[in-house]
């Protein structure tokens, strides 16, 4: 049987009662890794007069034991009773001095303002902040505006290694999303059309719906999380590394070196995107058709393209391109707005992804009026 | 080059610096002559570095302005800020490479930006400074790729790119072994030597304090301000302010003795 390697707590601390005094024996081993005996428990309801410690064969000991009697202390401080500290150990008396600095807090102040300048502070934070992101799309445009008189300054290189990223190399997950959205929606309204015995009009609500809507609005979710984070990262750890500080310092703006080579990537990327995942959901809506309410594939094509004008696949694309740019400038603000440590870089992808799916669906709202306003 | 020859460097006038509404440093003054080695020093979190960027354009100042060869740098247009920048080189703490793009190319990048060299003339002129600074043969490598003190060496070769006629190093010594740091100082002394380049330096080292600097400010947290300005080496002696003393003597008098026995550069 192995042997106890600690004594009990009972062992360390013995109390001697002497009249109204208490004398409190330490000894043996005190480490911080273990249990430390608690004070109110060993006491047990005595309420001594004058407290004093005893040192007795103290074989190790460490901030257990400093604990310990800081305890102790504070409970005597508490309760009025002296506490005879006397004969401690000259290097427990200096940490237990450090103990007593540490734990001293500063009166704690009341910091709360009363309602209307809550309001007004909020107002101030909010305004600040929608100045700040006007700055950013102005300086964009600005950039914008000088890339097209020196093209030769653009980022062609990364604009294409972006366009690779967020494009190409997002096609899988846009495939699969695409062609389950085309599947559910196809689901969906066969219930409505077969209660009217109108099942190829499934084709009609699948490849609109797709075309006008849902591929756009799919792809820009997606981009959102995985491009717009991505973004927000890279230029957020750039930011950490003080890259962005030196392109700032040789003069190079780092809109026009970081930010504008991302955003035409997306805005070039986002459409063609749009386009596979309206393709991908009317294939999901084929399957269905043809699996689930027997309308061969022809026959649904066919409904489809009656269905469907170049207005309503042009309306889906300027809403992807406008997506892209949004999501893109989602990123790339937060990311170089982030905070300078591993948290402000956690931060700002959190920021671009959220930022980024709310100007999607605000901007699809304000298309959806616009379009019906103009007759698209 | 044919006016202003006597002006100074960087001449720095009142400058207020701070973040948000907290002010770090006020009424800063100093000037900085051409081809001379100056050292802003202080104990951590006195404003060093929070001076350099403010210097460098990376944070407008509430106050004051910046003078670079006798023109106005803080409040210049954007356009004439870009122009100026062009002669001012910035050696960061962590080198800040380009991460995406190789030594060579990051080298390459201000070249590329303001020369009208063709692609082979860049590549050769960075290469030179890469071996300038002794990393001849890592023009392939990506920043992650090669250890902290070449990294230093890298961007102290981005920043000689063009030639500038003033570098900023901000903690040149931070993070590197005693040799690695000696050879930086070494290499921050030929360029005065050779290039005629103002250098301002930002450190706490004392071993580089002593052994390169001409002039040095002293920060102070607590004053707010600069509270020493001199030769280190005179310093140390005379100053009556007992923190400029101490700071460095790293406040032991023994050190200080030996300090001072040390040749000028």
């Amino acid at each position: 049987m192995p042997e106890p390697t600690t004594t009990t707590p009972d062992t360390r601390v013995q109390l001697h009662p002497k009249d109204d005094e208490l004398q409190v024996e330490l000894q043996g081993n005190w480490r911080i890794t273990e249990p430390r005996p608690s004070w109110v428990a060993l006491l047990a309801g005595s309420a001594p007069k004058r407290v004093k410690f005893v040192w007795g064969k103290l074989e190790m000991w460490d901030s257990a034991l400093l604990l310990f009697v800081f305890e102790v202390r504070q409970w005597c401080r508490v309760q009025g009773v002296y506490c005879d500290l006397s004969c401690m150990p000259a290097a427990l008396q200096k940490l237990l001095g450090q103990l007593v600095v540490v734990n001293e807090t500063p009166m704690s102040l009341d910091r709360s303002r009363d309602f209307f300048s809550m309001v007004g502070l909020a107002a101030q934070d909010v305004w600040a902040k929608t100045r700040e992101i006007a700055t950013f799309v102005g300086e964009c445009v600005i950039s914008a505006g000088y890339l097209l008189k020196l093209p030769h300054k653009f980022r062609w290189r990364d604009c294409l290694e972006e366009m690779q990223r967020c494009g190409a190399m997002a096609l899988p997950i846009v495939s699969l999303i695409s062609l389950l959205t085309g599947l559910i929606m196809a689901y969906q309204s066969a219930i409505l059309m077969r209660q009217f015995g109108a099942d190829i009009y499934v084709a009609d609500a699948v490849g609109l719906v797709m075309v006008r809507e849902m591929g756009a609005m799919m792809t820009a979710i997606i981009l959102a999380g995985r491009t717009g984070a991505a973004f927000a990262a890279t230029l957020g750890n750039m930011k950490a590394g003080e890259e962005i500080d030196a392109l700032t310092t040789l003069g190079i703006r780092p809109v026009d070196f970081l930010v504008m080579p991302r955003i035409v990537a997306l805005g070039v990327m986002m459409p063609l995107l749009a386009l596979y995942a309206n393709g991908l959901g009317i294939l999901g809506g084929m399957v269905v058709s043809l699996g689930v309410l027997n309308i061969p594939p022809a026959a649904y094509w066919i409904e489809t393209q009656t269905a469907i004008d170049l207005g309503d696949v042009a309306t889906g694309l300027i809403k992807a391109a406008v997506f892209g740019v949004l999501v893109g400038l989602a990123g790339c603000h937060s990311g170089l707005r982030a905070e300078r440590s591993a948290a402000g870089v956690g931060n700002a992808t959190t920021t671009a992804v959220v930022m980024g799916l709310l100007l999607v669906i605000v901007f699809d709202a304000l298309f959806a009026v616009v379009f019906r306003i103009v007759g698209l | 080059m044919n006016t202003g020859q006597n002006l100074p460097a960087l001449d720095v006038a009142g400058l207020e610096c701070g973040y948000d509404e907290q002010v770090l440093l006020r009424d800063v003054n100093f000037q900085v002559k051409r081809g001379e080695i100056f050292f802003i020093i202080g104990g951590s979190g006195c404003g060093k570095s929070t001076l350099l960027r403010h210097i460098v354009g990376l944070r407008a100042p509430t106050a004051g302005t910046v003078k670079f060869f006798g023109e106005c740098f803080n409040e210049a247009t954007a356009g004439r800020q870009r122009e100026m920048l062009k002669r001012i080189g910035v050696l960061y703490q962590g080198g800040a490479l380009w991460s995406s793009l190789s030594l060579l190319e990051n080298v390459m990048l201000p070249l590329e930006e303001y020369t009208p060299l063709d692609a082979a003339e860049r590549a050769e002129l960075a290469c030179m400074k890469l071996a300038q600074v002794g990393l001849a043969g890592y023009d392939g490598y990506f920043p992650s790729e090669i250890s902290g003190g070449m990294r230093k060496r890298a961007g102290l070769a981005r920043a000689l790119a063009l030639d500038p006629a003033i570098v900023f190093f901000d903690e040149p010594s931070a993070g590197l072994d005693p040799l690695t740091s000696r050879k930086l100082d070494e290499l921050i002394v030929n360029l005065r030597d050779l290039l005629g380049m103002t250098c301002v330096v930002v450190s706490h080292e004392l071993a580089s304090i002593f052994s390169i600097a001409d002039r040095v400010v002293m920060l102070d947290k607590h004053a707010g301000g600069i509270i020493a300005d001199g030769d280190p080496r005179a310093l140390v002696k005379e100053s009556t302010d007992v923190r400029v003393r101490e700071f460095l003597g790293r406040g032991e008098d023994a050190k200080v003795a030996a300090l001072q026995n040390q040749p000028s550069p």
